[in-house]
């Protein structure tokens, strides 16, 4: 435990080629479902491509935000995988591209964009002070400014360190961490706000955005875990990972697991209990039809078997189940995704199609291809990082 | 020094580097019953020391399951079986409104339990002393030293033999630490007197104190307005009338709401002229007819009103309810004589309602049309 015992054993290694092939292969696959969906049925093929940037939006800001907090807290012992969150954050990049075709598909999406809809509308008039086509414009670029603003300035920082590990650029970006923050409080609230309450532009839930952040918070983390995981297993990894990053890991998944329940329950709880029809129709419709077991099925994708499957000590630390869990909880993420969005779209009635299957490839497909992509001219640990001696030794 | 029973001996260190590397060694040597002293706790140490891995959360399990399990039967007991109470429209079994209470009673549990099953069965509890207590060592080690402890009932440990390998770690202050002789008696020490007048001081400064500041000091007059009303109740003196009642006698000429007066007092005709049956023949108005009957006619007409009274002669016997005059008397006219009475039969106003008389008369037009059935009514 002596601080000089460990020296760091890592030496670059380029990624295997068939993983950058296995992410042209799927997001090949997925583009072209995807651009044949628009033809096909642009309404349902819109509602998917919500789900697409609402699921990148997870996880590259969730990413950003583990790198923030990681900095902001001075925690050590995620430091010797903070690039893989940050490789993850780059796909904050292309949410401008994923977010386009949303923008020639509004009147499809939002209730609210149809101007004489909302003349005859006490409610939606009166909300259109917020609610209208050139201000969500607005807001959806200044989300983009803000996430990719941080995202460049964060990431050079922590590049920079590597060739000269100059220990000030922490401090720096300790500060734009801070800074980063409120940002993105809010900003994670307005984006939940924007795309996922104003589907049903008369519903109302002050605990969305929190609910949203949870599922955003635990998608980015899946993804890192199983990234961290597979990389140490294949030997492109840092040598010195042990099972009590693993276990901080799995806890940490484990967390949110039962904080994405509390915060859904407590949706759920204070709708049921005050039961005004102007907010329980947004549950009633997710209990139509084939829904309810769409709605059933959430509960025990996303909080059950996740719950169960991370309860006991020595699961937490199993790199076999961290990464069974981490994929899980993935699918659960977008699981969650489609029971926000489609009911929308499909009133009644839940649609799963190729199309549904398409646009999660497509994700997939460019997730592989960010990071291989962000990995080839990066080292996967920050060298240059004064906590990362201390992060490798880190024991619970 | 013969005479005491040795308890182990101890070391110390000055960094937790070192501490971590002893306590490693030490159970690579094989040491089993050994234990590891320092200020404040040592990541790592678990994995230094070899421990497995603790079966704490196993009692956390079960006492968390005990608790959700008890929360659940509790309320669905409370609110489905013994006091259901509709609440905001609820079902009684309000399963939503039930998880927060189930979590909270699982947590509290759980902890509680956890804490109270750490302390009883891993520390041993009414077990209050420890051979380490008031040493030099504990003085040490709970304020900047590292200390490790070998356990003299470890099947490797011989006095050399744990000296030598606290020496070879690079310890100092080897000491040995023995037994209290007072500590070793085998007397429990929560029968001594001293122990038993010390609970029973505090169970009665606490109850007193608690019985003092409750009732006396932060006594409130009871919520008691619903008892004592300023309003005058029926039946009481009061001054502020003549008469010196509370209660007020209507205005002459008042009618209660729904039930006009007899109009047809003392004239039967004008009653069979103008008053006609307020109900229909139906099965519900028959049924509420013949009980009527059965009670309050049947004794002397009998029960199929044939004049047969059960009466036996204490009272003389009417006449046929079948007979001609009866027969074609209109409904009003049967209304009047059950309400006024007629000859000796006394007016039956007072024992049955306007509905139950009329009910009863369709009654007894059904009686009367079992004994003279119309042609029509064979087809």
């Amino acid at each position: 435990m002596s601080s000089n015992q460990t020296n760091i054993d890592y030496s670059k290694k380029d990624l295997p080629g068939i993983l950058t092939k296995l992410g042209f292969a799927l997001f090949g696959v997925g583009l072209v479902i995807v651009i044949s969906a628009f033809f096909i049925d642009h309404t349902r093929a819109a509602f998917n491509n919500l789900i697409l940037l609402l699921f990148l939006t997870s996880i590259g800001l969730g990413s950003l935000f583990f790198v923030a907090l990681e900095y902001l807290a001075g925690a050590v012992w995620s430091t010797p995988f903070r690039r893989v969150l940050e490789f993850f954050a780059a796909t904050l990049v292309i949410l401008p591209i994923v977010a386009l075709p949303l923008l020639f598909n509004m009147h499809d999406l939002f209730h609210w964009t149809h101007n004489e809809v909302v003349q005859s509308d006490t409610l939606l008039k009166s909300k259109s002070g917020y609610l209208n086509v050139s201000f969500f414009i607005i807001r959806m670029i200044a989300f983009f400014v803000i996430w990719l603003t941080f995202y460049f300035v964060i990431t050079r920082n922590s590049k920079k360190q590597d060739i000269s590990g100059d220990q000030s650029l922490t401090s720096k970006n300790i500060k734009i961490s801070a800074v980063f923050m409120p940002f993105f409080a809010l900003t994670v609230t307005f984006s939940a706000i924007d795309w996922i309450m104003s589907l049903e532009p008369h519903w109302f839930s002050t605990i969305l955005g929190v609910y949203y952040f949870s599922g955003t918070v635990l998608a980015a983390l899946a993804a890192a875990t199983l990234a961290i995981v597979l990389l140490v297993e294949k030997g492109y990894f840092v040598k010195g990972m042990v099972r009590d990053h693993y276990y901080s890991l799995g806890a940490l998944l484990f967390a949110f697991v039962n904080f994405w329940a509390y915060i859904a329950f407590s949706q759920y709880l204070l709708i049921w209990y005050a039961n005004l029809p102007e907010e329980t129709f947004w549950f009633l419709h997710r209990w139509e039809g084939n829904w309810m077991f769409v709605s059933i099925g959430l509960i025990i994708v996303h909080f059950i078997v996740p719950y169960f499957g991370l309860l006991s000590q020595p699961s937490k630390m199993d790199p076999k189940r961290l990464k069974f869990m981490s994929v899980w909880i993935l699918f659960a993420h977008f699981y969650d995704l489609y029971w926000l969005v489609m009911p929308t779209y499909g009133k009644g009635y839940a649609v799963f199609g190729w199309i549904e299957l398409g646009f999660p490839i497509l994700a997939v497909g460019l997730l592989i291809l960010i990071f291989t992509f962000k990995s080839k001219n990066q080292n996967l640990i920050p060298i240059g990082d004064p906590k990362l001696k201390r992060g490798l030794n880190f024991r619970l | 020094m013969s005479d005491k029973i040795l308890y182990g001996y101890t070391g110390i260190f000055d960094t937790p580097d070192e501490i971590i590397l002893a306590a490693n060694k030490v159970a690579e040597d094989g040491y089993k019953k050994f234990d590891v002293n320092t200020p404040y706790p040592v990541h790592g140490m678990d994995n230094a020391m070899k421990l497995p891995v603790s079966k704490l959360g196993y009692a956390a399990l079960i006492f968390g399951l005990t608790g959700t399990i008890s929360a659940v039967t509790l309320m669905y007991f409370l609110s489905v079986f013994d006091y259901p109470i509709v609440i905001g429209g609820k079902p009684f079994f309000a399963f939503p409104a039930f998880v927060p209470i189930i979590f909270e009673v699982t947590v509290l549990a759980a902890s509680i339990a956890t804490v109270v099953t750490m302390i009883a069965l891993f520390f041993k509890f009414p077990n209050i002393s420890h051979p380490l207590h008031d040493t030099e060592y504990m003085k040490k080690v709970s304020s900047d030293k590292y200390g490790i402890l070998l356990q003299a009932d470890d099947l490797k440990f011989t006095e050399e033999s744990a000296k030598e390998l606290l020496a070879k770690l690079g310890a100092k202050d080897i000491t040995a630490i023995y037994y209290d002789q007072a500590e070793i008696s085998t007397e429990h020490k929560i029968f001594e007197p001293k122990f038993i007048s010390l609970l029973i001081i505090i169970a009665v400064v606490v109850s007193g104190s608690t019985y003092f500041a409750l009732n006396k000091l932060m006594f409130m007059v009871p919520f008691n307005w619903m008892m004592e009303q300023s309003k005058i109740i029926p039946q009481d003196n009061n001054s502020f009338f003549s008469d010196g009642k509370a209660m007020r006698t209507p205005i002459e000429g008042t009618v209660a709401r729904g039930n006009m007066p007899y109009q047809f007092k003392g004239d039967p005709e004008s009653a069979g002229k103008y008053l006609k049956n307020t109900l229909l023949p139906t099965e519900k108005n028959l049924d509420l007819g013949k009980k009527k009957y059965d009670i309050y006619c049947s004794p002397c007409h009998g029960y199929y009103g044939e004049g047969d009274s059960r009466l036996r002669g204490q009272f003389p016997n009417p006449p046929s309810l079948h007979s001609e005059k009866v027969r074609t008397w209109t409904d009003g006219r049967l209304y009047h004589v059950i309400t006024e009475g007629q000859n000796i039969m006394p007016s039956y106003a007072s024992q049955m309602t306007r509905k139950e008389r009329w009910a009863t008369i369709l009654y007894l037009r059904v009686l009367q049309r079992s004994l003279n059935a119309k042609e029509s009514d064979l087809e």
